[in-house]
């Protein structure tokens, strides 16, 4: 191999910089949410505690914590099922063509890329007209699809152009029907990325704010939650806030990749006969 | 069965949310746009005063201007570190293994808040935020800088740090998929590294480049919590002008500015489509 270029030493200490960038600030967070009960929202820390994380289990230190939090953890699971399922059903549907299918896949771009705010404002323009209640279950649940559901297409148009066809074809070869070819060859093998689907659909609709901004009604899920304390309070219970989603967030986005990684290990181990045929 | 009907009964559910959450909504907007209001309701009208309104205001002229300032400067950088990230990930990481870990770093806290990562800047910028405190002690500056939080440079700083890595993704998807012999004919050609790079591998990750343009364009276009957040309520954009106009309840003046950011949002993102088509780039 060629000895490393000094351009590799500067790009990567750019890298590392960038690194530093994105997750510096919240580590900081991390950081002074352990600060002592005198503490402040800045260095220095005054004293170690978890005075701050106790306090948010004191129901009127810090409104309806809990309440949002199971809110946002029902609906980020009904946005993840719906949006893994419809992205592998239209994933199968767009691999041939049909009449209407460049529309279909124009509106879905239209989705990914609108100003999220304008969801917000018709989906609770319709409600109001029609003088429904918003709700974050149904009003709430659709707007945050068509963020989700794009990326979920997305992702299932990469994964079908990279897919050998030929495995289909011999699994009907073999007399398999459409269902038996899709449930046996087809689900296993992309099993992985629809773990990547599911991982977008719930952590997309578990930190959506600006679609669900109009379209939850009165009971907040967590990220409106926490948007509406940052203007009245004022204390590091904030940022124990902070750490604790983030936590979660990660230990939810660290399953995802153990799954998937474990997944695509089994589909290789289970995929190939070599060696165990009779001679 | 047919294959078309098949396929239409696969995209059925996803038709139906995307007319019910997505054409309806936008074609509610547009109607409602030309309905009049007053201090407790709105009705249906046809008048196009909400539009005059909009177009005539020196507000809205302003915070278009703003608003586009935001987007040419977080634009600007994004891309600018994007690419670099990319680059470096994808022609100087030589491990795969390493290539998918590093890209998932940069890629990990796309899924976690944006709300939370905005909170975080508070105690690095703020009036005795880290930021301050090292400048004060290096003898920099005398007093704390106070436009480093609420302020449009931390609204900037903000945007980047949450949008960056719409560039970084998609850029980097289409290097890895340039073809390494190109780069070696190139080198066999007698180009320098920094010719490589110019006339190689910019022309080629030109798509991913745009894709990544296109999403950044119009998530800060269409912003409005980051701009009220990080400039302390001090700042305006488009967004922040429309969602004011909701807290109002002056629905139809709100439809009227969102049709025109629309209108905006589309001719930016026509004018970027030029350069890529986009269902070849997956």
């Amino acid at each position: 191999m060629e000895p490393r270029s000094r351009s590799f030493y500067l790009l990567a200490a750019f890298f590392g910089c960038f690194v530093l960038f994105l997750y510096g600030p919240i580590i900081t967070i991390g950081i002074l949410s352990f600060q002592g009960p005198g503490g402040g929202l800045t260095f220095p820390m005054n004293g170690v505690s978890l005075h701050w994380f106790y306090n948010l289990f004191e129901q009127q230190a810090v409104g309806d914590f809990w309440g949002s939090f199971r809110r946002s953890l029902i609906l980020g699971l009904m946005v993840m099922v719906t949006t893994v399922a419809l992205s592998m059903m239209g994933g199968l549907a767009f691999r041939n063509r049909f009449a209407g299918a460049n529309l279909l896949f124009y509106l879905v771009i239209s989705s990914l890329v609108i100003p999220s705010i304008l969801i917000s404002l018709g989906v609770g323009l319709i409600f109001n007209i029609v003088d429904w209640e918003v709700h974050w279950s149904t009003s709430g649940f659709g707007a945050q699809l068509t963020w989700t559901l794009p990326f979920g297409i997305l992702i299932m148009f990469a994964v079908f152009n990279r897919f050998d066809k030929a495995y289909e074809e011999a699994a009907r070869d073999l007399g398999a029907s459409w269902w038996q070819t899709i449930r046996h060859v087809v689900l296993p093998i992309i099993a992985p990325s629809l773990i990547g689907v599911a991982l977008f659909g719930f952590t997309l609709s578990y930190d959506e704010f600006a679609r669900t901004l109009l379209t939850s009604g009165s009971r907040n899920t967590l990220p409106l939650e926490i948007f509406g304390m940052t203007t009245n309070v004022t204390t590091p219970v904030l940022y124990a806030l902070g750490t604790l989603t983030t936590v979660f967030s990660l230990l939810i986005i660290l399953t995802f990749l153990c799954v998937a990684y474990w997944l695509r290990r089994r589909s290789q181990r289970h995929g190939s006969d070599a060696g165990q045929g009779m001679i | 069965m047919t294959a078309q009907r098949l396929s239409w009964l696969l995209v059925l559910p996803l038709t139906l949310v995307l007319a019910l959450f997505l054409v309806l909504p936008l074609l509610t907007i547009v109607v409602v746009s030309f309905w009049d209001y007053n201090e407790w309701s709105f009705f249906p009208a046809f008048i196009l005063g909400n539009y005059e309104y909009v177009l005539t205001s020196n507000v809205t002229w302003a915070t278009y201007l703003k608003t586009l300032k935001f987007t040419l400067l977080t634009w600007g950088f994004c891309t600018v570190i994007g690419f670099t990230v990319a680059y470096f990930l994808a022609f100087h990481v030589r491990s795969l293994t390493w290539q998918i870990a590093l890209f998932m770093l940069c890629t990990i806290p796309f899924w976690t808040s944006n709300i939370i990562r905005m909170i975080s800047w508070i105690p690095f910028l703020g009036r005795n935020g880290i930021a301050n405190s090292m400048l004060l002690d290096m003898g920099v500056i005398d007093a704390p800088l106070e436009w480093l939080l609420f302020s449009d440079f931390a609204v900037v700083l903000a945007f980047i740090h949450l949008y960056a890595l719409f560039m970084v993704v998609p850029i980097f998807n289409t290097m890895m998929r340039i073809d390494k012999s190109l780069i070696e004919a190139a080198r066999d050609g007698g180009a320098s590294g920094f010719q490589v790079l110019t006339n190689v591998i910019l022309p080629l990750t030109k798509p991913g480049v745009m894709i990544g343009s296109i999403f950044v364009v119009t998530l800060v276009m269409g912003d409005f919590i980051t701009v009220r957040f990080m400039s302390g309520g001090q700042s305006a954009s488009v967004g922040r002008i429309i969602s004011n106009e909701i807290a109002l309840l002056q629905y139809p003046a709100a439809a009227a500015n969102a049709v025109v950011l629309l209108a905006a949002v589309i001719l930016m993102i026509a004018i970027m489509l030029r350069f890529v088509d986009i269902r070849k780039e997956l």
